[in-house]
């Protein structure tokens, strides 16, 4: 196998017509990575404050997902008890074994049946953490970890997103700039979710729910006393 | 998969004559290219980026190796394993030792153009390991047994009706007389049948629209979510990558993500842009025990620094396929291998050799939309105009059109006798046709008067007539 | 009027030269009326594109260089089709990468050369058009001269000024026409759908007239449209602009 990578290597460096880089150009390319740059961001997603909030629900709403908003932590499960209601589905959840969920007073809601622990198949209804919301797309920034197992994103039908309003942000480059000061690498996954899973693969209709989630729902925590920049 | 690229001509005539097809392709306007055009008008930054990520690619296929050999040792930082393969072959025995190692019957696949390049499927299937895809257009064509026939909708080609037939008849377990006359049962009918499959599977393959050199992360964007349940649910992961997939830094994926499903679909993101790197950690609930990753070369180190070096940059969005007219007309599988449209026009030649794909860097009338919305800025016309230089050069451009050249170039040499040659024909049609304006037939026109009249000059050539005006005046 | 008029040497093209040299007319008509002093460079013949794009280098550049040398002195070299100017101003310099002398030479030429509407919307300012048509016209985009040389509004400002004529845009319009030089003979069946949708997309606008600025796709389209008996007339821009519409449109005979 190491004919392989050899041959490959070298093919390379034939055609660019040159051998290994030299010490000093290996230590350019070494500096780019270590000090990673932006490129251009656009200018939508430089905003802050209340108008940031806005721009997020504004896309994630284009994408289908739906977003309510709530005061703080105790607000989550009536939010999430009334969205399931609403939409006819089980009462049952499924919750990441995260920190952050389990200061959720979800006793208060006595409808809502609480199990922690990974995605299975039956599953119908998910709720986990994100480590950020995107205010550009409206995308989620989710982690994989103890704390938040991926099945949970794509295997139930529903999938619920409980976000604090203090973790958007304006672009990607914003969340990759976290990412770093956290200081712990890259997870197993991060995964960007913009909207539900869908399709368009027959005859071009789009239909929500081809694999993961038919319904994204994101209930966020930050009310409108925050809202100084 | 079987190469049909020698028979594009007659692969397109059929192609034409289907009325299923045009039916579908119609549906690409509305779908692909206007959504398109609105996701880029949403966004005036839209070519600032697609300058950025041209030099990105540029930067990184300047230094292709350093990142390579970058991204290796971060991979295996975080447990992972990569095998370098040079071609097909290699790759495809790599890929099935692993599966075997795992004792794999069945393998979850998510699409990946590059399984269809060394035509994986066929070799596991050969060697008693099933492979299912799951990304819906891939698992519809795997049922019929055909190729995709566009690289981001490889069943663009089917009506709902041929969808529904080939679920009737492969998925025996529901009742015969369901009803399958909406997309949305379909889409239903898939999510279950493929539920069970995510979760029987021994080993998940899935494409890379990204490796990232900083942090060994492979970069899989879907909007279905499969490529996701794939590299979840079973215990191994295999990514299948060629070389040139490799970018510096995250902030250099997030560029070259803001182009793509924009220039895809017309999203603004795909739904899950999922950054991957390595096994399962501890503590993880969930997540494969092993990560795997095969970095495949076949072809494309050599493109590299030559006249095909730009099409390195591509990123396999599908944007030149869904503006070209070519496309638009005969849709993917006349070009009768993995890549269709202008990318694969130029792609194909350098990877399956120019003889069998003489016609495609022909088949294109360089009307340069291709160019205009690549998101990578890859001038295509320009490099199948090098193919064609390539065929002049081996001769393989067909003798009459050879024959046809030189004589027109001789002339065109020739001003006086150019003159005088083309003074006589002109004069000649034009009595012929000067009552209707117009040829229905004519000998040697055949290629032009199959489709439509060949209008007659009016007689007298410009520089006669402006000699007469000269000589005229006082 | 400029004091000095503008010395003006017109590459009138060999489909224009041979098939329709009403339109080479056309073009020193509206030279001739905004002011400029046309000649016609004798040495020439053709640009060079069939055999450029056939992958016959040699044959283009020699041909090339018969241009440049037919071509030199002149102060602007004016050619009635985007897709020649294209050629000239594009392709001469790359054709040449190899070759620093004649690759100067070849950029200069290339500075030098215009498309003929482009350069009497832009250079000229549109001076001395004066015509009229009775018709609703639609334009159709020729691929070179919009990708290549970024006319697009050029035609229709022209067109504007023209008495009586109405301009219907068709949704299509930056569309190729599936001619594609050679293309149109060498896969037929697929030219010919390719071509269908401009026709049907030209009708569809509701225009009786279609122009364009590329003697290749207009032979292409009119063919198309008269092979499907349709009424609709089809010329180059320069014959509407210089009120030269007497004659029969393109496809059209004398005997009805």
């Amino acid at each position: 196998m190491s004919g392989a990578r050899d041959t490959i290597l070298g093919s390379i460096r034939k055609s660019l017509k040159r051998g290994p880089l030299s010490a000093e150009q290996a230590a350019r390319l070494e500096h780019r990575l270590k000090t990673p740059r932006a490129n251009v961001i656009p200018a939508r997603a430089r905003v802050s404050g209340r108008r940031r909030t806005d721009l997020f629900v504004d896309e994630a709403e284009r994408v289908s997902t739906t977003v309510a908003r709530v005061a703080d932590a105790a607000g989550v499960p009536g939010a999430i008890a009334s969205y399931l209601a609403e939409h006819n589905l089980p009462a049952t959840l499924k919750v990441a074994p995260d920190p952050a969920l389990k200061t959720i007073p979800w006793s208060e809601k006595p409808v809502l049946s609480v199990v922690e622990g990974r995605g299975e198949d039956g599953d119908a209804v998910s709720v986990t953490g994100a480590f950020a919301g995107v205010a550009e797309t409206g995308t989620l920034v989710l982690l994989s970890g103890p704390e938040h197992p991926s099945t949970l994103n794509l295997l139930p039908e529903t999938h619920i997103v409980v976000l604090r309003r203090d973790h958007l942000v304006g672009s990607y480059e914003d969340a990759w700039a976290l990412l770093r000061v956290m200081g712990r690498g890259m997870p197993r996954t991060v995964t960007m979710v913009t909207g539900p899973s869908r399709t368009a693969d027959i005859e071009q209709t789009l239909q929500l729910g081809a694999h993961g989630p038919r319904r994204l729902h994101i209930v966020l925590i930050g009310g409108a006393e925050d809202d100084a920049e | 998969m079987q190469i049909t690229t020698p028979s594009f001509k007659d692969n397109a005539r059929r192609a034409l004559g289907d009325s299923d097809l045009r039916r579908a392709l119609d549906n690409m306007k509305t779908g692909f290219v206007g959504k398109r055009l609105l996701a880029v008008e949403r966004l005036p930054e839209f070519d600032a980026l697609r300058d950025d990520a041209r030099d990105i690619k540029e930067h990184v296929l300047e230094n292709l190796d350093a990142y390579l050999e970058r991204f290796e040792a971060r991979v295996k930082e975080q447990g992972g394993q990569v095998h370098w393969c040079r071609d097909a072959d290699e790759a495809r025995r790599v890929m099935l030792e692993i599966c075997r190692d795992a004792g794999a019957r069945t393998v979850t696949k998510s699409k990946s153009m590059i399984g269809e390049e060394i035509a994986i499927n066929e070799h596991l299937e050969a060697n008693g390991i099933e492979p299912v895809e799951t990304d819906l257009g891939e698992y519809i064509i795997q049922l019929r047994r055909e190729p995709p026939s566009h690289i981001i909708a490889p069943a663009i080609h089917l009506s709902k009706e041929q969808v529904a037939d080939a679920f009737r008849q492969k998925h025996g377990q529901f009742p015969g007389d369901r009803p399958l006359d909406e997309p949305r049962a379909l889409v239903d009918e898939a999510r279950a049948v493929l539920r069970q499959r995510y979760f029987d599977a021994d080993v998940g393959i899935t494409g890379a629209n990204m490796l990232v050199a900083e942090t060994g992360s492979v970069v899989i964007v879907t909007n279905e979510g499969n490529a996701d349940l794939t590299m979840t649910l079973p215990p191994v992961h295999i990514v299948l990558a060629s070389i040139e997939k490799v970018v510096p830094t995250l902030e250099d994926a997030a560029t070259i993500l803001r182009v793509l499903a924009r220039s895809a679909t017309g999203q603004e993101m795909s739904v899950y842009t999922t950054f991957c790197t390595g096994p399962r950690r501890s503590g993880d609930a969930d997540g494969p025990e092993a990560f795997h990753v095969v970095l495949l070369d076949n072809g494309r180190s050599a493109l590299l620094g030559g006249e095909f070096h730009d099409i390195l940059r591509c990123i396999r969005c599908g944007a030149c396929l869904n503006h070209c007219p070519v496309y638009s007309a005969i849709g993917g599988h006349a070009y009768g291998w993995v890549y269709p449209g202008p990318m694969g026009a130029v792609l194909t030649p350098g990877l399956i050799g120019l003889e069998q794909a003489a016609d495609l860097p022909n088949a294109t009338t360089f009307c340069g939309k291709c160019e205009e919305v690549c998101p990578m800025r890859i001038p295509l016309p320009k490099m199948m105009r090098y193919w064609r230089d390539r065929e002049f050069e081996a001769r393989l451009t067909p003798t009459l059109s050879r024959l046809g050249l030189a004589a027109w170039t001789f002339l065109a040499l020739r001003p006086a006798l150019y003159r005088v040659a083309t003074g006589l024909v002109i004069g000649i049609l034009g009595a012929l046709g000067r009552n209707r304006g117009r040829f229905r037939r004519l000998p040697l026109a055949g290629g032009w008067t199959a489709a439509r009249d060949l209008p007659a000059p009016q007689g007298r050539t410009f520089m006669r007539l402006w000699a007469q005006r000269r000589r005229g005046r006082p | 009027m400029t004091a000095k008029a503008l010395d003006v040497g017109l590459f009138v093209t060999c489909l224009v030269d041979l098939m329709r040299p009403v339109v080479g007319f056309a073009a020193v008509k509206l030279l001739e009326d905004a002011g400029c002093a046309v000649s016609v460079p004798p040495g020439q013949t053709c640009c060079g594109q069939p055999a450029y794009n056939s992958g016959d280098r040699g044959s283009a550049r020699r041909i090339a260089r018969q241009v440049i040398a037919a071509c030199e002195g002149i102060e602007h070299v004016v050619v009635p089709s985007g897709s020649c100017a294209g050629m000239i101003k594009v392709h001469y310099p790359e054709l040449f990468a190899d070759e620093p002398e004649t690759a100067a030479r070849a950029e200069a030429l290339a500075r030098r050369t215009h498309e003929l509407v482009s350069f009497l919307a832009g250079a000229l300012e549109g001076a001395g058009i004066d015509a009229e048509y009775r018709g609703a016209v639609t334009y159709h985009d020729a691929c070179s001269g919009l990708r290549e040389l970024a006319i697009k509004e050029q035609p229709r400002a022209l067109l504007r000024r023209v008495r009586g004529l109405e301009l219907k845009e068709s949704r299509e319009a930056e569309t190729c026409c599936g001619f594609g030089g050679t293309f149109c003979v060498k896969y037929p069946d697929i030219s010919e759908s390719i071509v269908d949708l401009k026709v049907d997309d030209a009708i569809a606008s509701g225009a009786d007239t279609l122009l364009s600025g590329d003697l290749g796709c207009l032979l292409n389209i009119a063919g198309r449209l008269k092979r499907r008996a349709s009424p609709m007339r089809v010329r180059h821009v320069a014959e509407v602009l210089a009120g030269m519409t007497d004659g029969p449109a393109i496809a059209e005979g004398r005997g009805g």
